[in-house]
């Protein structure tokens, strides 16, 4: 579990992160959702701690991580594995040597036991024989998976994805979010994933933060996000005409389900 | 000034939490063997050519018949050694090496290949960062040595084949009144020159930001700092240790 405590950010004057508390929870889907540039990135960047909050504290499963000694702070990374919204793969690596890297780095496996865990993770992302492979042939999904095999190659207990899904062709996209959630459940993984997909949060999402401008407006889990009445979160949901022709059509069978009910009191 | 102040704390931030020895050794062979194998081709060809334009030049120039031919040969192996091999070299490596450096990190920075170090816990600026200095320093001595031996090489096939002097007079040329130090002098301008070329594309192409557009701004800024860094301390180094 994960829990911020009024995070604020500004850059060079620009207010960013406004104030932002937050839960996330272990072995579920914790999305942050949002237009482009109201600071998803930003906030994802500070819980990592590739971006320093200038207020406010981030702690994991209860342990301070803003502002704590170096190697507490280490000690924590250890556990945290990120999908970067381009994969941001090592392209001087082929597919394998990326996800062996952080064990290389981190953990003091052999060369033996290293390998054997690079074979789970791989096979586990559905890529089994592209261990040869450069970064620069693998198409996004691919890159995406990689970079997911990469994330948990250390099992890591914190996941945190940025746009796992973009420039992603629908089918894929959702595939690459069926994977991601169920890993988050296989290991109990405290998963948080950014995202401006709709499809993503209705279809595997658990709880959701609704960001705009830098502030919180709504949180709640995903099933209840379409009753919402802040008018920002609808607009954003609604810009989408499927989303409206979707949201018509429960109105429409709601309407139904209450005549329905009506005509059966009536009886 | 305030750019100044920024590369230090760079610098200084390369030395602190570094990763194992172990690991620095392998990326500093690593990187070495690229910057050597991209750059020696380029190296040949200048220098021998650059030797070869200073004979034919110097002869040009050496009317006097009092003087002897073999002066050419004395002066081909003071200008080359002194001034041509390791300032021309270290310009020609800072368009080669240097650009070559922000381009990588730039890119690095950009696709967010830093920040995937930095979230492992890996202070990506020195896993990254240090070994290109490291290697320039071993490589740059080596790549000037290469240029020197190169130039003179150049001259005397150039002074023997336009006929300016016999190969025998350019030997006894370059045999005489030989410094040593002149070689030493050379060596350490070489190194002081790698570290400004690696250090300054390295902070160039590390504090990238935005997008392709950037990177190629890096790599020309990294080339231009370099070569001005570089003939401010060849003036430097001159007054200083002649
Ligand atoms: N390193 C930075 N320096 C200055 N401004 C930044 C930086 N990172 C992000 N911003 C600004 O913060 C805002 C939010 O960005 P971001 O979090 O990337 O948005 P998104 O919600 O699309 O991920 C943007 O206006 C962006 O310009
Ligand atoms: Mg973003």
């Amino acid at each position: 579990m994960i829990e911020i405590h009024n995070i604020h950010k500004t850059f060079n004057g620009n207010k960013v992160l406004d104030g932002i508390d937050g839960v996330f929870e272990s072995g579920k889907m914790n999305m942050l959702l949002g237009a482009s540039g109201t600071g998803k990135s930003v906030l994802l960047k500070c819980i990592v701690g590739l971006v320093k909050p200038d207020i406010g504290s981030i702690t994991y499963d209860g342990r301070i991580f803003t502002n704590n000694k170096l190697d507490i702070k280490q000690e924590i990374r250890r556990k945290i594995g990120m999908l970067f919204q381009g994969s941001a793969l090592f392209d001087s690596m082929n597919v394998y040597e990326n996800v062996e890297f952080p064990l290389r780095m981190l953990t003091d496996m052999n060369r033996a036991e290293r390998a054997e865990r690079v074979e789970f993770c791989l096979k586990r992302v559905g890529l089994e024989n592209a261990g040869k492979k450069m970064p620069s042939e693998l198409s996004g999904g691919m890159k995406k998976r990689v970079g997911i095999a990469r994330a948990i190659a250390p099992h890591c207990t914190y996941l945190f994805c940025d746009e796992p899904n973009s420039g992603l062709d629908p089918l894929t996209a959702i595939k690459i979010d069926e994977l991601i959630k169920e890993i988050t459940m296989e290991y109990d993984i405290t998963t948080i994933v950014v995202t401006h997909d709709m499809n993503s949060v209705l279809e595997y999402g658990d709880n959701v933060m609704f960001l705009y401008k830098g502030k919180k407006l709504w949180e709640g889990h995903s099933s209840t996000i379409m009753d919402t009445n802040v008018r920002e979160l609808n607009d954003f949901i609604f810009s989408n005409r499927l989303m409206r022709d979707a949201k018509k059509i429960e109105q429409i069978e709601e309407e139904e389900q209450r005549q329905e009910d009506e005509q059966n009191a009536k009886k | 000034m305030k750019t100044f102040g920024a590369f230090l704390l760079f610098l200084s931030s390369l030395v602190k939490r570094g990763e194992s020895p172990r690991i620095l050794f392998k990326r500093t062979i690593d990187e070495a063997i690229l910057i050597g194998i991209d750059s020696i081709f380029i190296v040949g060809v200048v220098s021998t050519f650059i030797g070869a334009v200073t004979c034919v030049q110097i002869s040009y120039n050496l009317t006097n018949a009092l003087i002897p031919r073999s002066t050419i040969g004395f002066m081909v192996r003071e200008m080359t050694i002194l001034e041509l091999a390791p300032t021309i070299t270290s310009i020609v490596l800072a368009g080669k090496v240097g650009s070559n450096i922000a381009g990588g990190l730039g890119t690095m920075r950009i696709t967010e290949q830093v920040d995937a170090l930095e979230v492992m816990g890996i202070n990506a600026s020195s896993y990254l960062v240090s070994p290109k200095i490291l290697a320039s320093l071993l490589v740059f001595p080596m790549l000037v040595i290469l240029a020197m031996f190169l130039s003179i090489l150049g001259g005397y096939l150039a002074g023997s084949l336009s006929g300016a002097l016999s190969g025998q007079e350019y030997i006894t040329g370059l045999r005489s009144d030989f410094i040593p130090y002149n070689i030493t002098f050379a060596l350490i301008k070489s190194v002081v020159f790698a570290f400004l070329i690696s250090s300054i594309s390295s902070y160039q192409g590390y504090f990238t930001s935005g997008g392709a557009l950037e990177v190629g701004k890096a790599s020309t800024n990294a080339v231009t700092n370099s070569v001005i860094a570089i003939l401010i301390a060849d003036f430097v180094c001159a007054q200083i240790l002649l």
